[in-house]
């Protein structure tokens, strides 16, 4: 009979309607500023720089090649390169940037700079919750803003950043066997080239 | 007996403040003063129903969808309508460059105005009307239509497209209805043999055993509330029938090009349509001020009616949060083709009940009539068309 729809649908509203009051599963908003839903794992915004350590200045990994610089399509990266060097994560002396500006405004997000990173030191945030009342500075973030501790990046890209983890301890064990081989031949050559001495004498 | 005398008193309470008040003018200015005082007081109650009524219905609607409505203004979000009237208040009002200026200012205004004037007629409790004209209904629906007028100008003077199809489509769908609304409040007034709208209130304030003698419990006054009901939300523009503001067609309809205070008047005057017709429908079968059961006659009328409205206004709402927006054609369709005719089969059926007298009989037969009707009609008439694959002459 016409208007039976109407009946069932306003049941279904009136359902909804008390419902509402009683289940807590039925209402799915969550408040934003007071109530927050994390970030998805592969959620990105802007970049950060990523260091080792408890000392954000000794401890970035950025070794200021100056790639990502380049690389940039909308050109939002400044860096400056240092005049001296200091020991990076396998202790090979290297330079650090003196200045790492990314300017929020301009950059669009692309993640071009994370891609072609040799050393992992620039991944993506994911906090999105930027907005200033500074408009020309107060999007410019230099080092001391940019920089996020491993443990951070750890805690936002859980995966991600394992698989970072594992290949950088791996590339240190090499680093460490290399040397260790080569401290050998060295000890090695030393002792050879110690016996034929002994051996003139 | 001193509850009874507290009751009464409760009752009158209108009154007894109305006439404290006056107490304290000259004799000869007692009487225009007193119908000054209940003028404003209707001025001022509704207005403030209808803030209360905003906020009831943003907060509802978001429960019958899940979500919690608005929350921050105040406790529970119940000081949202300060703010939306702050804001109403203090926006910069509007007006284009090529609209009819003088009209544009008067449409809000004459929207308001005749929608006030139909609260005047009517009776709100015991004794509770501004004014108790012999011709009440006939008053009250010649205001109703009035406000047609006002939509028809927000439309036209605005000089915008989207104004004047919402205008037009107000008025077609408002003049369709008022037909509707008209001839299922004649069956009332066939029965009741009164067009004043207290004389319908006392026909029905009777009761057998503890049930009252209000109209829609009887097959025609049954069926004349559900087209009354149908008729009254097309005649405020509610949800299903909100075509004249879809605002997904036509931006907002005929009030697209009114801002600040201009467009809060219009969302006032369509809150007070609304108020206005469910006090009539509550008037002409909902038994008015009378009480639900005769032992709940100490209560006051006016907390009665006041409730009732207050329900008819909860359907209204949890209409709006359960139906889609109709399409013209289906509006049109259903208006002419299903509702007015079944409305003429009432009056058919209201005129065998009053003649067929008392008894079982006329209970049956009426309620047949009708329930066949009803189904048969919208099956036949509410067919659905099924349209074969187009064919294009000459665009291929």
């Amino acid at each position: 009979m016409l208007g039976e729809g109407i009946l069932k649908g306003m049941a279904e509203t009136a359902k909804n309607f008390f419902g509402s009051y009683v289940s807590k599963e039925r209402l799915t908003t969550v408040e934003y500023p007071e109530e927050r839903v994390p970030a998805a794992e592969n959620a990105r915004a802007f970049p950060f720089l990523v260091y080792d350590g408890p000392d954000w200045q000794a401890g970035l990994r950025c070794v200021s090649c100056q790639i990502c610089e380049k690389e940039c399509p909308p050109k939002c990266i400044l860096i400056e390169k240092s005049k001296d060097k200091k020991p990076d994560y396998v202790g090979k002396p290297q330079f650090y940037p003196v200045r790492f500006d990314i300017d929020l405004s301009v950059c669009m997000s692309c993640q071009i700079c994370v891609e072609v990173c040799p050393f992992d030191a620039i991944k993506m945030n994911t906090e999105f919750a930027l907005a200033t009342d500074d408009r020309f500075g107060g999007l410019l973030f230099s080092r001391e803003k940019l920089a996020k501790s491993n443990e951070y990046y750890h805690s936002i890209h859980p995966t991600e950043a394992a698989e970072v983890d594992a290949r950088l301890a791996e590339e240190k064990a090499k680093v460490e066997a290399k040397a260790k081989a080569a401290a050998e031949a060295a000890a090695a050559k030393a002792a050879v080239s110690a016996s034929p001495a002994e051996g003139g004498n | 007996m001193v509850s009874t005398s507290f009751f009464t008193a409760l009752d009158r309470i209108f009154f007894l403040l109305r006439d404290w008040l006056v107490g304290f003018l000259p004799v000869a200015l007692r009487p225009a003063a007193g119908v000054l005082l209940g003028v404003i007081a209707i001025v001022a109650v509704f207005p403030g129903f209808f803030a209360l009524t905003t906020v009831f219905e943003r907060k509802g609607l978001g429960r019958m969808q899940n979500r919690l409505g608005p929350n921050r203004v105040g406790p529970f979000g119940f000081f949202q309508p300060v703010a939306d009237g702050i804001k109403a208040l203090t926006k910069e009002d509007v007006v284009p460059y090529r609209s009819d200026r003088i009209v544009h200012f008067l449409a809000p205004l004459v929207l308001v105005v005749t929608v006030f004037l139909g609260f005047a007629v009517l009776p709100m409790g015991r004794n509770m009307v501004l004014a108790d004209m012999d011709a009440g209904l006939l008053f009250f629906f010649a205001m109703g239509a009035a406000t047609e007028l006002s939509i028809f100008m927000a439309g036209w003077s605005s000089h915008n497209k989207y104004s004047l199809l919402g205008a037009m489509r107000g008025i077609a769908q408002m003049i369709s209805y008022e037909v509707v609304l008209l001839l299922s409040a004649v069956s009332v007034v066939m029965i009741g043999g009164s067009l004043s709208l207290s004389k319908i209130v006392e026909a029905q304030n009777s009761y057998s055993g503890v049930f009252p003698h209000w109209y829609i419990f009887t097959p025609w006054g049954f069926a004349g509330f559900v087209v009354f009901a149908i008729a009254a939300t097309a005649e405020t523009n509610r949800s299903p029938f909100d075509l004249p503001e879809g605002e997904s067609e036509l931006v907002a309809g005929y009030h697209t090009e009114y801002s600040g205070f201009k467009f809060a008047l219009f969302f006032l005057g369509e809150y007070l349509a609304m108020f206005s017709i469910s006090g009539l429908g509550t008037t002409l079968f909902l038994g008015g001020w009378s009480a639900p059961l005769s032992f709940f006659d100490f209560v006051p009328s006016w907390i009665w009616f006041f409730g009732k409205v207050m329900l008819s206004i909860f359907v209204f709402i949890w209409m709006r949060g359960t139906l889609p927006r109709l399409r013209q054609d289906q509006l049109m369709n259903f208006a002419w083709k299903f509702v007015l005719p079944f409305t003429l089969l009432n009056l058919f059926v209201t005129a065998l009940w009053r003649f067929l007298g008392e008894g079982w009989l006329r209970w049956a037969v009426c309620s047949a009539i009708l329930v066949a009707a009803w189904a048969l009609m919208g099956r036949v008439g509410m067919r659905r068309k099924h349209f074969g694959p187009r064919s294009y002459r000459y665009a291929e």
